[in-house]
């Protein structure tokens, strides 16, 4: 298989405004003639719902939430980055294009990282015209904080809840078109299955989670934009109902995975307590601002914090990176207090966790300034852990936070599946090895506002304007033959043991083996311990309740086999993947300092997987990574 | 610790539900309340029973999934918290815990502790929006706005839609929500040209989804887990005053 990215020709500066001005169009009379399906309601699918519904589309968008606005992207706390340089400290779309393929650690395409960057300031204007309610300064202008992996102020947000301010924002956006009748909109509709006719995507199965129902829809085009895959490792910063299925159901039925083992573990998050925890909370990069993050000097240090004093206290990420100091990239900062705790100089209870303290911040700037910036995560903090953290220093750990592999898809944000359309955390394209903080509102609403809409009539201009296909073409009947059967499967299984705990047993083999670090005989060990515990979930799983009513076990249950597959994939994939990059770090491909060692001889590519069948190897495609503006140089932030 | 737990059971909104008895033990204090139940959920899907359909997802007090009223409140005892916020450190060893979803006309039960708060989408899709086209926005500090109204529709925008002021609400009224979401838009300079139809058209579609009038007692804010404050009521009953009678003036087309 070829993966064609479509990469335009021309300057990289000049590709997007080319393709936009020599690109097809589909004429306003003719757009209500074509329906496009929108899988998933968060930044990126209601972005593009909205926008492909006002422009005339034929619009029916689907979520499992019981409303639109409930979909994950609402959880992101810290910001959004936009190549405005209303700082006037120096920034650039070219710096912010810079800053994300270095982030990335050289494993994302060029052009479409410079469109990234090119439509950020665009976002920031849509956001604040919808009535996002942006942090300002007294003057009126819009306030901007630093992040991680770049030396501008260029993140713009609303308190800690940055995510939540654009998804509303957004889904109003969505709910003016629903309400004009250009969109409509399926809730508590669960995607199961996709449908292909003659090698196209053109419709999709969906369970209704309340009432069990299944359904065929058809349309033109189907576009997902369904999210990332963290679950897989169970214990996470996503949402409990965050899945992988749309995105897997898609991969079985041919569209390419591409970089599974590409996944971001976030530096810092609220350590895990107990055996019960059933998902991990985010402390925002942004607390890295005026947070300093330390361990203590001696092993087995069992003081408390405020008791050790400050000779004896290792602050390593500014010992270690010194220009960057504690606004390191993510994958780095992670790695350093994984090697601190490992160390045995953790702390906590178990061991397993670093202090970000704020005394020094709260000395300097009084504790009002820092209740401002931060006081609603500060609260978040005493509410999960009971402590104060204007007292005492915040306890953090790394938690699995973003996937940055996803659908393969070309600058078109197509998959290789003509008519299925990609976009957000559920698409590869944008991030490469390791996402910078503040990135993915920016992508996801970049796609679906400003990027799907120019070229998703590349695509439709070329499809008749017939009407879409029948529902009751054997392909649809077939796809919901699927659902049924698994659906029954599950439910007359009749084992001992509950999804949930194959699900934390997946966990558990993931974070060992495919986690923060990797080793080749880790994750051969992995490939062999996952089919096993598979084998054993078709055995012995026990699903109760009915197919007819909402059943949270059964849906759980679907998503628990998509999340064993895809978790066997993402072993493979870091396994082929013999250098460390971003995220993927090898224990065998690291520098004498322990910094990460890429090989971009060998692996300066794109990692596409094609699935082969049920009980064979899948296949692993290539698409190389060609830098024309930037230069491979070892990433540094020392 | 040990708790009693009595919870509401209703197979769906046509049949009529009633409370079962479970025990949780050999609980964590940190754990959070719907860590608890899951707990429970796991003893019952073991034991072959039937677990206890919840809302949840984000579990981090931000999506507006979960629902539950512990004990007759909503969102459980703590202020400011959503139920997935509240920890079993809030309760006592031996203490009896009633558990019951959201409940009210406009919200139809759809399982267990699981209601149905779409009515919430309607109203939004009356006029809970700006009319901006994707693509015709002017340069984002092209509109100046004062940190103090910018910081006070913040506030109003912090609502969470999880719909605990309706049922906190002995009328069952949806005004907080309201208030919040017509109040953020109407604040701002760029929700003034639509800034009265929202209001009317807001409230229209509030009456019409059953939602009851609210009395000003206020209970909503309190159960409210982002504190929104009733002081949005006031103004959403002054915008709306403001509206209905400039319609009564409003020029007719000749």
């Amino acid at each position: 298989m070829i993966l064609d990215s479509k990469i335009p020709e021309g300057p990289l500066v000049e590709k997007w405004k080319n393709h936009i001005a020599h690109g097809k169009l589909v004429n306003p009379a003719n757009k209500r003639k074509y329906e496009i399906i929108i899988v998933g309601s968060g930044l990126a699918g209601a972005s593009a719902a909205a926008t492909l519904g006002e422009l005339g589309y034929n619009v029916k968008c689907f979520s499992f939430h019981d409303s639109p606005r409930r979909a994950h992207s609402i959880a992101a706390q810290g910001g959004i980055n936009a190549a405005k340089n209303y700082q006037n400290d120096g920034d650039s779309v070219y710096r912010l294009f810079y800053d994300t393929i270095k982030g990335g650690d050289y494993r994302s395409r060029e052009a479409n990282v410079y469109r990234l960057a090119e439509v950020s300031e665009n976002i920031i204007d849509q956001c604040a015209a919808q009535g996002v309610p942006f942090a300002r300064e007294y003057g009126g202008t819009l306030s901007n904080r630093s992040f991680g992996g770049a030396q501008v102020s260029r993140t713009f947000y609303a308190r800690g809840q940055t995510g939540q301010q654009l998804l509303l924002g957004a889904y109003s956006s969505l709910s003016r078109q629903i309400g004009l009748g250009t969109v409509e909109m399926f809730c508590n509709q669960e995607m199961l299955e996709l449908v292909i006719v003659d090698g196209e995507a053109k419709g999709i199965i969906t369970r209704n989670v309340n009432t069990g129902e299944v359904q065929r829809h058809s349309a033109h085009a189907v576009v997902l934009g369904t999210g990332g895959y963290g679950n897989v490792f169970n214990l996470s910063t996503y949402a409990r109902n965050s899945n992988a299925t749309a995105a897997w159901r898609a991969y079985r039925k041919g569209a390419t995975f591409a970089n599974p083992c590409y996944t971001q573990i976030h530096p810092t998050c609220i350590p895990v307590s107990g055996d019960y925890q059933s998902k991990l909370t985010l402390m925002s990069e942004s607390l890295r601002n005026d947070g300093r993050i330390w361990a203590p000097k001696k092993v087995g240090d069992k003081r408390q914090p405020n008791e050790i004093p400050e000779d004896e206290r290792d602050y390593y990420l500014e010992r270690k990176y010194p220009s960057f100091g504690n606004l390191a990239p993510r994958d780095i900062s992670s790695r350093a207090a994984k090697e601190a705790c490992d160390e045995g100089r953790g702390v906590g209870e178990t061991g397993l966790g670093v202090y970000l303290d704020f005394s020094d911040a709260i000395e300097r700037l009084g504790e009002d300034t820092i209740r401002e910036r931060y006081g609603n995560l500060f609260d978040i903090y005493k509410e999960i852990t009971n402590e104060s953290a204007y007292e005492t220093p915040m306890r953090i750990y790394p938690a699995v936070h973003y996937t940055m592999g996803g659908l393969w898809v070309d600058y078109n944000l197509m998959s290789n599946l003509p008519g299925l359309f990609v976009m957000g955390e559920a698409n590869f394209s944008d991030h490469g090895a390791n996402r910078l903080g503040a990135s993915a509102l920016m992508q996801g609403l970049a796609d679906g506002y400003f990027v799907l809409p120019y070229t998703i009539p590349h695509y439709l201009a070329d499809v008749p304007r017939d009407p879409a296909p029948s529902i009751d073409l054997p392909e649809f009947l077939e796809a919901e033959n699927e659902v049924k059967e698994r659906t029954n499967k599950l439910l007359t299984n009749n084992g001992t043991q509950s999804v949930k705990s194959f699900h934390k047993r997946l966990g558990e083999i993931m974070w060992d083996h495919c986690g923060m670090s990797r080793t080749k005989e880790g994750l051969e060990k992995a490939i062999e311990l996952i089919p096993q515990l598979r084998a054993e979930f078709w055995k012995d799983v026990r699903v109760p309740g009915e197919g007819k009513e909402l059943n949270q076990a059964l849906e759980q249950a679907g998503r628990v086999i998509d999340f064993m597959e895809l978790g066997e994939l993402m072993c493979r994939d870091a396994l082929a993947r013999e250098e460390s990059c971003g995220g993927h770090f090898r224990s065998e491909h690291q520098h004498p300092d322990g910094e990460a060692r890429r090989d971009d001889e060998k692996f300066a590519h794109v990692a596409a997987w094609e699935f082969k069948g049920e009980s064979e190897m899948p296949e692993r495609h290539v698409e190389p990574l060609i830098y024309e503006e930037t230069k491979f140089t070892t990433r540094s932030y020392k | 610790m040990n708790v009693k737990l009595r919870v509401w059971r209703q197979k769906n909104n046509d049949t009529e539900g009633s409370f079962a008895d479970y025990e949780a033990k050999d609980l964590n204090p940190n754990m959070s309340f719907l860590e608890m139940l899951d707990v429970v959920n796991e003893d019952l899907t073991n034991s072959g029973g039937d677990p206890i359909a919840f809302a949840h997802d984000c579990r981090e007090g931000i999506c507006g999934t979960c629902s539950c009223m512990i004990d007759g409140k909503a969102h459980g005892p703590e202020t400011g918290v959503a139920t997935c916020q509240t920890y079993m450190r809030s309760f006592k060893d031996g203490d009896t815990i009633t558990v019951e979803p959201f409940k009210a006309a406009a919200f139809p039960i759809i399982k267990d502790l699981v209601s149905d708060r779409q009515a919430f989408d309607k109203i939004q899709q009356a006029g809970g929006f700006i009319s901006v086209r994707t693509g015709a926005a002017p340069d984002a500090n092209a509109i100046p706005i004062g940190k103090d109204v910018a910081d006070l529709a913040m506030d109003a925008a912090s609502c969470i839609g999880c719909g605990a002021c309706v049922a906190a609400c002995k009328n069952s009224s949806a005004m907080l929500f309201v208030a919040a979401k017509a109040g953020q838009l109407n604040l701002l300079p760029q929700g003034q040209p639509e800034k009265d139809s929202r209001v009317l058209n807001m409230v229209a579609s509030m009456d019409e989804a059953g939602f009851g009038n609210c009395t000003n007692q206020y209970e909503c804010s309190a159960a409210c887990p982002k504190l929104i404050s009733e002081e949005f009521i006031s103004k959403l009953n002054r915008d709306y005053m403001v509206a209905s009678v400039k319609t009564l003036f409003k020029a007719k087309a000749l």
